[in-house]
């Protein structure tokens, strides 16, 4: 019997609840760490990323607007999804990303998403306030998701950084759109599968692989991103994304870059993460009325 | 104009040739693969702003809205202001006085919606009266319906002499006739109504109401544009061309422009006789703008919504 033809898959863009090619017709390849190809995948343009300014706008409000409760079904269905996966993201583990302990990542992974899952509905109660006034008003404070970010997903690990990223955004009513990791872009679009299947509305989390420094400026001067997520430590990256994003007061989150065996760890997740990006809202209201 | 005027109008001849479905959208599809940068697009989108019909048509409008629509019209973008005004503020007959109001001055035209708009089913008489009411309000343009119905049933004739007991009663405001030409089923019949209004004394033939879909489509626009070009060379007439409604953003704004460019030429390319009926494209127009003055993609929520 003839071999049988290979039939590879064609990783594409993930934006707006759709699988799409690059409208700049550029592919990028990845490799194992013997230097095997894996896949080719798509090098988004500048223009793909303007498109998924658009589609992150356009779900944000529809995102912020659904129950506590709600969102907090979906992050927990992405992790009943991801674990559906394990074997096939810990073969990719080994070979895109070169874990050491990929069974560890995978489980972090899941776990985060269960862990951010669990906060959606105390997240106000938590981070929001009634506040003491001196006079017949009452004052509340109340978090308010920050709006459209870019997570630039942290190169230390394949996936457990870019998942915690992501949920830590998400949860509180953000819509993303997620730089895949320079190391690991089939992960991120294998990932982007886990979501498409696991009732997260389009637009919600939108992923693009291509090479992280080209875009970086592109995403600190669009007037529509409001935050940027940027966690791997290039002081000159993080000295031009400030420059580029002052224009419209962009909300930036820094960090040294951390190990995979640190986002493993529960000190990497917390209501800390989820605070970076909401914004605190306070009103007054007269007593009685 | 006489009734013969009309049945010649409708015995076979240039203007009853069928129209090549295909062919009208194909052609309009090319339009839409032109390369307009840089200067030009700014030029262009400018151009765009300046025939503007900014539109306000729901329930809700009142008094406040239509005059804070009237600033944004004359001033659409106060941080630049080279940006021009708008062609004309389009309104209910009810809010005109607000709008000649607020408009005093500004060289921005006040159009009206009149005919009970946008279905038309009233009495001539009552539509004529509103139309008589808006023109002594001091609308400069009248944007009247046609009757679908009639002309549907084929009573050519009376959609003709309505059309043209209308302009009577329009006195010196322009009239605009809008075909709806969702609701005229094929290229034919829309192309048979534009001869109709361009003949009973249309100043602009317009595409729709907005409140039907589909609205504007390059296709039927395009239909409509040959039509007045044959018009115009039947009778040396130079009839405007408005379409309205579906037209969002700044790209099919460039396309509509090109369109225009290249199936009548130079001359229409000016708010006189080339206008978009459209409320959200100005804010598209707006935004492009400043993409282009500052080089940075803007943020929706950077520009008025009214």
């Amino acid at each position: 019997m003839a071999d049988r033809l290979k039939v590879n898959k064609t990783y594409k863009l993930y934006i707006g609840g759709a699988f799409v090619r690059s409208e700049s017709g550029y592919t990028m390849s990845s490799h194992d760490q013997e230097d095997n190809l894996i896949a080719h995948v798509c090098k988004a343009s500048r223009k793909d990323l303007r498109d998924t300014v658009k589609a992150a706008r356009s779900a944000q409000k529809g995102w912020a607007g659904r129950t506590a409760y709600n969102r907090g079904q979906i992050l927990y269905r992405i992790g009943e999804m991801l674990e559906a996966r394990s074997t096939e993201f810990e073969d990719l583990l080994i070979r895109e990303a070169g874990s050491d302990d990929p069974k560890a990542e995978l489980q972090a992974s899941v776990d985060r998403c269960v862990y951010y899952a669990g906060w959606s509905d105390k997240i106000d109660a938590i981070l929001g306030s009634v506040n003491p006034i001196a006079g017949s008003f009452f004052g509340f404070t109340v978090p308010e998701p920050t709006g459209v970010v870019a997570v630039v997903a942290d190169e230390a690990s394949g996936l457990v950084g870019m998942v915690s990223q992501i949920c830590s955004a998400v949860v509180s009513g953000n819509t993303v759109i997620v730089i895949a990791p320079d190391r690991a872009p089939v992960i991120a679009m294998e990932f982007a599968e886990v979501l498409a299947t696991s009732d997260v509305p389009k637009g919600v989390i939108n992923i693009l692989t291509t090479e992280k420094a080209g875009l970086m400026t592109h995403l600190a001067s669009h007037r529509d991103i409001n935050a940027i997520d940027y966690r791997d430590g290039d002081a000159a990256v993080e000295q031009s994304l400030l420059d580029e994003g002052a224009d419209n007061l962009k909300r930036m989150r820094f960090s040294d870059s951390m190990t995979a065996a640190e986002w493993n760890e529960e000190s990497a997740q917390g209501l800390s993460e989820i605070a970076k990006f909401v914004e605190m809202k306070s009103v007054w209201h007269p007593v009685g009325v | 104009m006489p009734a013969t005027t009309l049945s010649s109008l409708l015995t076979p001849g240039a203007q009853n040739r069928p129209i090549d479905k295909i062919g009208a959208e194909e052609r309009a599809s090319k339009f839409t693969k032109r390369s307009i940068k840089k200067e030009a697009k700014v030029q262009g989108i400018k151009l765009a702003i300046s025939m503007t019909d900014l539109t306000t048509l729901e329930g809700k409008d009142s008094p406040g809205k239509v005059q804070q629509l009237c600033r944004k019209g004359i001033t659409p973008d106060p941080q630049d202001p080279s940006v021009p005004s708008v062609a004309a503020i389009c309104v209910y007959p009810r809010l005109v006085p607000v709008a000649v109001k607020a408009l005093d001055g500004s060289g921005v035209h006040v159009a009206s919606v009149a005919t009970a708009f946008p279905s038309g089913q009233l009495d001539l008489e009552e539509r004529l009266k509103e139309v008589r009411q808006a023109a002594e309000d001091g609308a400069d343009e009248i944007d009247m319906v046609i009757s679908r119905g009639a002309f549907l049933a084929g009573e050519y004739q009376l959609v003709f002499d309505e059309i043209a007991a209308i302009k009577e009663a329009c006195g010196d405001a322009h009239l605009k006739v809008i075909l709806e030409t969702g609701e005229l089923e094929t290229y034919d019949n829309v192309c048979r109504a534009s001869h109709i209004a361009m003949h009973a004394g249309a100043d602009f033939i317009k595409t729709s109401t907005g409140k039907v879909s589909p609205a504007a489509t390059m296709p039927v626009t395009l239909v409509m544009l040959e039509a007045i070009r044959d018009f115009h060379r039947e009778t040396g007439k130079i009839i405007g061309m408005k379409p309205a409604g579906g037209i969002r953003t700044s790209k099919q704004a460039l396309h509509y422009l090109v369109m225009v460019k290249e199936t009548l030429g130079d001359r229409w390319l000016t708010p006189d006789l080339f206008r978009f009926g459209a409320s959200s494209l100005l804010n598209d127009l707006l935004m492009q703008l400043r993409k282009q003055t500052t080089g940075v993609y803007q943020s929706p929520e950077d520009f008025s919504k009214d």
